[in-house]
């Protein structure tokens, strides 16, 4: 369960690790650069004033940021699983969240296979298993290895 | 001279506070939660620490991505409660110790750890839950807190052995500072969650009660562990129990369990809570029965 000294990690390594977890989106650097106006326009949202700015016209007040169409539109679509492709990061995100008036937790529903009420029983439920989403690599080893074996 | 008395460990989940804010934390929901801290806030009156160390990570709330210090000490008078886009929580403002924590920043980065030093910042759910969770409800928090804010949110974070070693190195500079202060140190987020992608809602009570194991007594294995570890095993955002490390490392070599709870869910997340007593021959109360006795009174 416990590796190496941690002091003994090469940097190439770390981050191969970080993109090998299935659904998941690391908050790299590599993301947070991207995503550096996703995340600044949301934080934008922290003041009320703002919140009322953004909510009478969400186009006109993005207008005013340096995001990307894509990022325009994913943020219009509150695709937040496309919001992580393009940088943002979920705490950031969060500030959207709450403009919006919806619980965190319903939010982040909206980025699994889940309606909201489906999730919620299984987080009631114990919550989703960490059996078999560790590592597309194992995934793709253990799919490879079965398909040999008939 | 200043000592460290006890360390704690706790999620500090957002909803919590709207819990606690709106009167909802004994309903079906949440009463389990907040019942397994029952103990621990009859425990706090007992001990009336005066100086907290909380260490927390700050959720996209006094940092942006302007600029992201790796560790962060709050060495301001006082901190009011940030407004995270539902207005801010309605909880007394949080007073500061501008004499331990100067004196902390100064130990620290003589002992090699390069603080940023924020003299005024507001604070967010990861500092106001915990203190809402341990002292309920008071017009006035009954301690002094001294913020210790860690990046968990843009990667790399410090590793699980920096975070340890800046323990030791916290329990070095408050067994230095002077003036006589009862001072615990807290160590909060996790446990397991993932709060993005496909993957959200991760929940790992097998290795989350592992690292609860791990915290009592002279093991310091926990240091160890690399952060795809928590990230394979606990959600993108249970690296925050990074920071309970630095907590562990404060309390020296050896510890002993005073009190343990763990409930899942809380929203997305699994809340881990524990209460540690340094038991290196400190000679403090190692039983925790002071409880018993304000519970009489």
């Amino acid at each position: 369960m416990i590796t190496e000294d941690p002091k003994h990690q090469d940097i190439h390594e770390y981050l191969a690790e970080m993109e090998d977890i299935p659904g998941t989106r690391v908050f790299t650097a590599a993301r947070a650069r991207v995503g550096y106006h996703i995340n600044q326009f949301a934080m934008s949202l922290m003041n009320a004033e703002n919140r009322a700015k953004f909510k009478a016209d969400e186009r006109a007040y993005m207008d005013e940021w340096p995001l990307t169409e894509d990022q325009k539109q994913a943020l219009l679509a509150r695709d937040y699983n496309r919001c992580l492709d393009l940088g943002g990061n979920v705490y950031f995100l969060s500030k959207l969240f709450s403009t919006d008036g919806i619980p965190f937790a319903e939010a982040v529903s909206t980025m699994t296979d889940m309606k909201f009420p489906e999730y919620r029983e299984m987080m009631m439920q114990g919550g989703r298993s960490p059996e078999g989403v560790r590592s597309i690599k194992a995934n793709e080893a253990a799919a490879a290895a079965k398909k040999e074996d008939r | 001279m200043a000592r460290i008395t006890a360390g704690v460990a706790s999620s500090h989940v957002p909803l919590l506070g709207v819990a606690s804010d709106f009167g909802k934390d004994r309903d079906d929901y949440f009463g389990p939660i907040f019942a397994g801290y029952d103990w621990t806030r009859a425990w706090e009156e007992a001990e009336k620490p005066d100086v907290v160390i909380l260490v927390y990570n700050d959720h996209a709330s006094a940092f942006d991505m302007k600029i992201i210090p790796t560790f962060a000490i709050g060495c301001g008078e006082r901190y009011k409660s940030a407004d995270e886009g539902w207005g801010p929580r309605a909880v007394p403002d949080v007073e500061g110790h501008p004499d331990l924590a100067w004196h902390m920043a100064q130990s620290l980065v003589l002992d090699e750890f390069d603080m940023t030093i924020i003299n005024e910042m507001d604070v967010d759910h990861g500092l106001t839950v915990p203190l809402s969770m341990m002292f309920g409800k008071p017009d006035v928090w009954p301690c002094k807190v001294v913020p210790l804010a860690v990046n968990v949110v843009t990667y790399p974070p410090p590793s699980g052995n920096r975070c340890w070693a800046l323990g030791e190195a916290i329990r070095k500079a408050v067994e230095s500072f002077p003036e006589d202060l009862n001072v615990q140190i807290w160590g909060t987020g996790g446990m397991s969650h993932q709060l993005q992608g496909p993957r959200a809602g991760l929940i790992n009570k097998e290795w989350d009660n592992m690292f609860l194991d791990g915290l009592i007594g002279d093991s310091d294995h926990l240091r160890r562990i690399p952060h795809i570890e928590y990230l394979r095993e606990t959600g993108s955002e249970g690296i925050e129990m990074v920071m309970w490390l630095v907590m562990r490392g404060a309390l020296g070599k050896s510890t002993r369990m005073l009190h343990r709870h763990y409930h899942v869910p809380c929203s997305n997340t699994a809340i881990g809570h524990m209460v540690l007593r340094p038991d290196n021959g400190e000679g403090l109360d190692m039983t925790g029965s002071d409880v018993t006795a304000i519970a009489a009174e």
